[in-house]
């Protein structure tokens, strides 16, 4: 497209279908320790939906 | 829904719903504005008067129009809402097995931090250090309640743990032996403030620790202003050096350096360069939790500081990313094309339900910052959850749940929020604390942006 560049992300909708099996790190466990923020977490689902 | 923003010299509009992110020009980033609320030809009338003077030709917005017009068929725009209906559902895939523990093997300290949000490591109660018969019984109900989860957490925590380092070093070595059979991955974590930091305690944390979190609050005198001994001493000299011992024997990975700034140093940026001139590459920086009205609170004021501060940092951030210098800032991590799914995004943070703080007496609360308030206990390692009443409160905590987040752009980037923290600023896990909405939002931005600078900036 000329006037909009997209970045390559993941679809959070796709993400359902084979989402929640909990491996990932519990959020602010190990790190900040007083606020949430689940962005920067990392997914660790084998079954991830492929791009 | 979607979010607009200028940063960074770029144009930046996100898609709530599917996260999809697009840097786009001036004309779009208008029209993109313009797109709900009038008709094609009144958007691109609009558009073209504005940009005309500039080049830009009637048909050039008209393209324009149109690209947009794909994006949004295409389901990368404008998207709506679908997952409300299904949170409850989504939270409770992820909420029947605990996960993740975080161990109060010291509720005892050997600095006196003024600003500590535990208050010196006794968390409101008295001092005490965790047996290693309660720590295994810790243990034992983290892996008899994981269900299918492999990976397991366990944080060791206080005040300050290295206090009770032997009793850390046997549950190490017990949750070594339990793991294989039991179908389990532990992942140790430690959070210490480095006064006890010595070559055992290094070999420990590299050969057992995922990760380790060091605090340190920047300068000298910002982190001796707060963290110092009994006797007043600040801690700045004595554990920098341990610090970057254990850092070096870690090869530069797996580790935060944490600070804390307060009302007394807004311009943390300056904390984070000193960090950087004493060789540490992996950084957290943290607004101070404390009790609105402290001499150390954040105010009002200070937030359009704390703003330019973020924004600084990114810049900074890019730059040395450029220089082959770089650096990783904890709530500038994002992964965009692998980050986490919709069911983690909607749940939160898991406390009181897969995730719990272990007091040294046994005792479980929701996470380690409801320790303290006897309210929030919902039982103890030995008999498990009994308290249902008040981890029903956890267990129905997602991003639907709080009225003022269903306007946000950014509550799929933070699942709600901090349950302490909204408790702390309005007395119910399900409030929102404003303040820390703010940064957050302003957080997200700046960690896009500089994302988004990496993927169409030729950068590494």
């Amino acid at each position: 497209m000329k006037h909009i560049k997209t970045v390559e992300t993941r679809n959070l909708c796709e993400s359902a279908k084979n989402g929640g099996c909990g491996e990932c790190q519990t959020s602010c466990q190990s790190a900040c320790k007083t606020s949430c923020g689940i962005a920067n977490q990392k997914c660790e689902n084998e079954q991830k939906e492929s791009k | 829904m979607i979010h607009r923003y200028k940063l960074g010299g770029m144009n930046i509009v996100l898609d709530v719903n599917t996260g999809a992110v697009h840097a786009v020009d001036d004309v779009a980033y208008d029209l993109i504005g313009l797109y709900e609320e009038r008709g094609r030809d009144d958007a691109v009338d609009a558009i073209y008067e504005k940009y005309k003077d500039d080049g830009v030709t009637r048909d050039d917005v008209a393209e324009c129009y149109d690209e947009v017009t794909s994006l949004k068929d295409s389901g990368s725009l404008f998207t709506p809402d679908t997952f409300e209906p299904m949170a409850g559902e989504l939270k409770a895939r992820t909420s029947g097995v605990v996960k993740a523990l975080c161990l109060h093997v010291a509720h005892t300290c050997n600095l006196n931090c003024e600003y500590c949000f535990a208050s010196q490591g006794k968390f409101h109660g008295e001092r005490a250090l965790m047996s290693f018969e309660t720590g295994k019984a810790a243990l034992d109900f983290l892996v008899a309640n994981s269900g299918t989860r492999r990976n397991l957490e366990v944080d060791f925590f206080g005040g300050e743990p290295l206090m009770n380092f032997d009793v850390v070093k046997r549950l190490v070595e017990y949750a070594r032996s339990i793991e294989k059979e039991a179908g389990k991955n532990f992942r140790f974590t430690l959070t210490t403030n480095g006064v006890l930091i010595d070559d055992d305690v290094i070999d420990f944390a590299n050969r057992e620790c995922s990760n380790v979190v060091l605090s340190l609050d920047g300068r000298r005198e910002v982190h001796d202003r707060f963290r110092v001994d009994y006797a007043g001493n600040g801690s700045f000299d004595k554990i920098v050096p341990k610090f970057q011992r254990l850092v070096e024997a870690r090869g530069g990975r797996n580790y935060y350096m944490r600070g804390t700034f307060t009302h007394l140093n807004p311009d943390f940026l300056k904390d984070i360069e000193t960090m950087l001139d004493l060789g540490f590459n992996e950084l957290s920086m943290e607004p101070v939790v404390c009790a609105e009205g402290d001499p150390y609170a954040l105010t009002a004021d200070d937030m359009p500081i704390i703003f330019e501060q973020y924004e600084k940092l990114a810049e900074l951030m890019i730059k040395r990313r450029r220089e082959g210098r770089p650096f990783t800032f904890y709530h500038y991590m994002i992964d965009l094309s692998g980050g986490p799914c919709i069911y983690k995004r909607i749940s939160g943070c898991g406390s009181g339900t897969e995730y719990m703080a272990v007091t040294p007496w046994g005792d479980l609360y929701p996470c380690h910052q409801f320790v303290g308030e006897e309210k929030f206990r919902l039982g103890d390692v030995w008999h498990g959850v009994t308290n249902k009443e008040i981890q029903g409160d956890f267990a129905s905590c997602n991003v639907y749940a709080r009225e003022e987040c269903r306007d946000c752009w950014a509550r799929l980037y933070c699942s709600g929020g901090c349950a302490a923290n909204a408790y702390h600023a309005t007395g119910s896990v399900k409030g929102v604390y404003k303040y820390g909405c703010e940064l957050f939002r302003k957080r997200m931005e700046c960690a896009i942006m500089a994302e988004v600078s990496r993927k169409f900036g030729d950068e590494p």
